[in-house]
């Protein structure tokens, strides 16, 4: 492979891990549901894979078991931002703390264990050599499986009845309620596929990209991914811009490294970088043009209450 | 069939009771998670019980309370202000930046060194904690996310400076910086690590941001800010400058809780993780767990201080890991949710 083939190869494979949280919480926050738990899920996801897949030796349970332990958390948010219409901000923070400290206590037997199956690379015939692009197809089975999620899930968003209902919810709860659309319905398929995304992301992170468990291996990636949504404008293609080009700035970290800068000062870029893209693309009149949802956050009260 | 209906203004005692719910319920969930984990949840909750409540226990829990109180006393008034701070503990670690950068760099005469230590640490937390309240006031960023990148941040440069530029001359490779001064020493109750001055300053604090929040105008516009930025400049309030001051203050308190664990406890600048176990974290819970009322925070921050100290026990004793404290935070947090909910309506069966 060539260096540019290689580079674009490493920079997709690290912003996996990114764009499949983020087009999960893209679909929760369409719904109108603010979900702050992505990191605590990822890394719930992140544990339980690796345990499985060590268990088993089949990573393709350890995938399974991933996007159910997301599910699950999420469904605890779901449960208390939906129905019991309680602040969705306290309820995702809370999900994130559970998740990490759950990840904790499940990995602490795993740290160090070498894991012998993983879901590794393989190469895509004829396509890998094309020039520069080649890069895409030398990855694993969940990066490629992630380029026919983001298309589907643009598609479904945009393109189908499915997706007016959730951005109908998302923008106006009250319309699509008197339309028909059952709302909390809406909102509890798209948290819990969020969770089941971000579940997927992190178990991405350790059965195919470290592969290995470290405690707190998701390191703030959560977060980020929650920073793409709004970055990606709600719209699961631009998802994949924002994810690669985070995944540069990880890749880009490990490239200075040899050039004499500290370890630990690299290790910010990311999270300097997050701010600076929140920054740009979150100042007022932009956020308006790229529209945010109008109901994300707010809790829907139907009938007797206003 | 059973209806919810809406109370008017849930009672105090109700307010209290759901806080007591709340607490208890995320003793059930811990209590599941130690049984699918194995573990008699009567044994471990005994042993955190017997072994706080010794001497050396309790100071353990009083040197806890002491980051606990001063953080989270410092989010009841960013969160009264309508802003998100998840950031404490950044603001926390540059605190001990600071406290450390006047500690070991600073050629001053003595005794004038631990009152700048405390003044230039929460000069820290406050920069640290006004970019994002500018941020969100000017630019609407989303501050919660800011504020976590920006914990990572500072926790990357307390550890860039340990490994690097500050590292100990005489640390034989670990990464500390030198031993302070005894000059930057904050004085402890002998035989224990309580410091004091701190200590007294945190409990001060929670009187003296009650009467702010709750007596002057500054406080009045505070809160109305938090319910809603558009009645604020309706009403001709100046929502930024609102926002500022109460990220000031908060991040001043978690910087001073900085520059007590530098100066208090460990008496040099160690790795991000040993020198906060999560305290900005904790104080979340503490200021939710007190429905953000800063003399009630007093009570709040003792007990989640017992439950930290009760985590480090069940760490040694029981071979967990630190998440254990993430979960009973997360815990405390739902149940505290689902209990307010129980507070905000009533059930009916008709």
């Amino acid at each position: 492979m060539d260096p540019v083939t290689e580079l674009i190869s490493m920079v997709v494979s690290a912003g996996t891990a990114l764009l499949l949280p983020a087009l999960g919480e893209i679909y929760a926050e369409r719904s109108g549901v603010l979900n702050l738990g992505v990191e605590g899920m990822m890394a719930l996801g992140a544990v339980t894979a690796f345990y499985l897949t060590y268990l088993t030796k089949e990573p393709f349970l350890g995938l399974i078991v991933a996007a159910l332990a997301g599910v699950s958390l999420a469904f605890i948010h779901a449960f208390i931002s939906i129905s019991i219409r309680s602040n969705q901000v306290v309820s995702g923070l809370a999900l994130s703390m559970l998740g990490v400290g759950l990840s904790s206590l499940i990995g602490k037997s795993l740290i160090g264990v070498p894991l012998k199956y993983t879901i590794s690379r393989f190469e895509v015939p004829l396509l890998k050599d094309i020039p520069i692009i080649g890069g895409f197809f030398v990855q694993n089975a969940l990066t490629y499986a992630s380029y026919f999620i983001v298309v589907l899930l643009w598609f479904i968003l945009f393109k189908t009845k499915i997706g007016v209902y959730v951005r109908m919810v998302g923008e106006n709860p009250r319309a699509a309620d008197t339309a028909g659309v059952n709302v909390p319905v809406i909102r509890y398929a798209c948290t819990l596929l969020g969770g089941a995304l971000a579940g997927l992301g992190g178990a991405y992170l350790s059965i195919c990209y470290t592969p290995a468990w470290i405690e707190g291996m998701t390191a703030g990636q959560g977060w980020i991914a929650l920073a793409l949504v709004i970055f990606s404008a709600w719209n699961p293609l631009y998802a994949i811009v924002g994810s690669y080009l985070f995944g540069g700035v990880r890749v880009l970290q490990y490239r200075l490294q040899p050039y004499g800068f500290s370890p630990p000062l690299l290790q910010t870029l990311p999270y300097v970088s997050t701010i600076a893209v929140l920054i740009v693309f979150s100042s007022g009149r932009l956020r308006r043009r790229l529209g945010a949802p109008s109901a994300l956050g707010k809790p829907y009260y139907r009938g007797e209450k206003t | 069939m059973i209806k919810v209906e809406e109370r008017r203004e849930p009672s105090l005692i109700v307010k209290i009771a759901t806080k007591i719910v709340a607490v208890l319920l995320a003793l059930g969930i811990s209590a599941t998670i130690f049984i699918s984990y194995g573990i008699d949840p009567i044994y471990a909750f005994s042993i955190m019980f017997s072994k706080s409540l010794t001497l050396y226990g309790l100071s353990e829990v009083v040197t806890k309370f002491i980051p606990l109180e001063l953080c989270g006393v410092g989010l009841i008034v960013a969160f009264k202000s309508g802003m998100w701070n998840i950031g404490a503990e950044g603001q926390l670690l540059i605190g001990a930046i600071m406290a450390t950068w006047v500690a070991l760099f600073l050629d001053i005469p003595d005794f004038t060194r631990l009152p700048l230590i405390l003044t230039l640490s929460m000069v820290g937390g406050i920069t640290w904690a006004l970019i994002p309240a500018f941020l969100k006031a000017k630019l609407e960023v989303n501050e919660v996310i800011v504020t976590l990148m920006m914990n990572y941040i500072a926790s990357f440069l307390v550890n860039y400076l340990v490994y690097g530029p500050w590292k100990g001359s005489k640390e034989w490779g670990f990464p500390y910086t030198d031993k302070f001064p005894e000059s930057a020493w904050l004085p402890a109750i002998p035989g224990t690590r309580i410091h004091w001055p701190t200590l007294l300053i945190a409990s001060v604090v929670a009187f003296t941001v009650f009467f702010i929040m709750f007596k002057t105008t500054l406080g009045f516009e505070m809160r109305v800010c938090g319910q809603s930025r558009r009645v604020a400049e309706y009403s001709g309030m100046n929502y930024t400058k609102a926002l500022m001051v109460s990220m000031a203050i908060s991040g001043a308190l978690a910087g001073l809780a900085g520059a007590g664990e530098v100066c208090g406890i460990h008496r040099r600048l160690r790795y991000a993780s040993a020198i906060s176990s999560g305290y900005g974290y904790s104080g979340i819970i503490v200021a939710w767990l007190s429905g953000l009322h800063p003399i009630a925070s007093l009570l709040s921050a003792f007990f989640i201080a017992f439950l930290l100290a009760g985590g480090d026990i069940l760490q040694v004793s029981l071979g967990l890991s630190s998440g254990v404290v993430s979960v009973f935070n997360g815990a405390i947090l739902f149940s505290l949710l689902i209990s307010e909910f129980f507070g905000r309506y009533r059930l009916r069966w008709k």
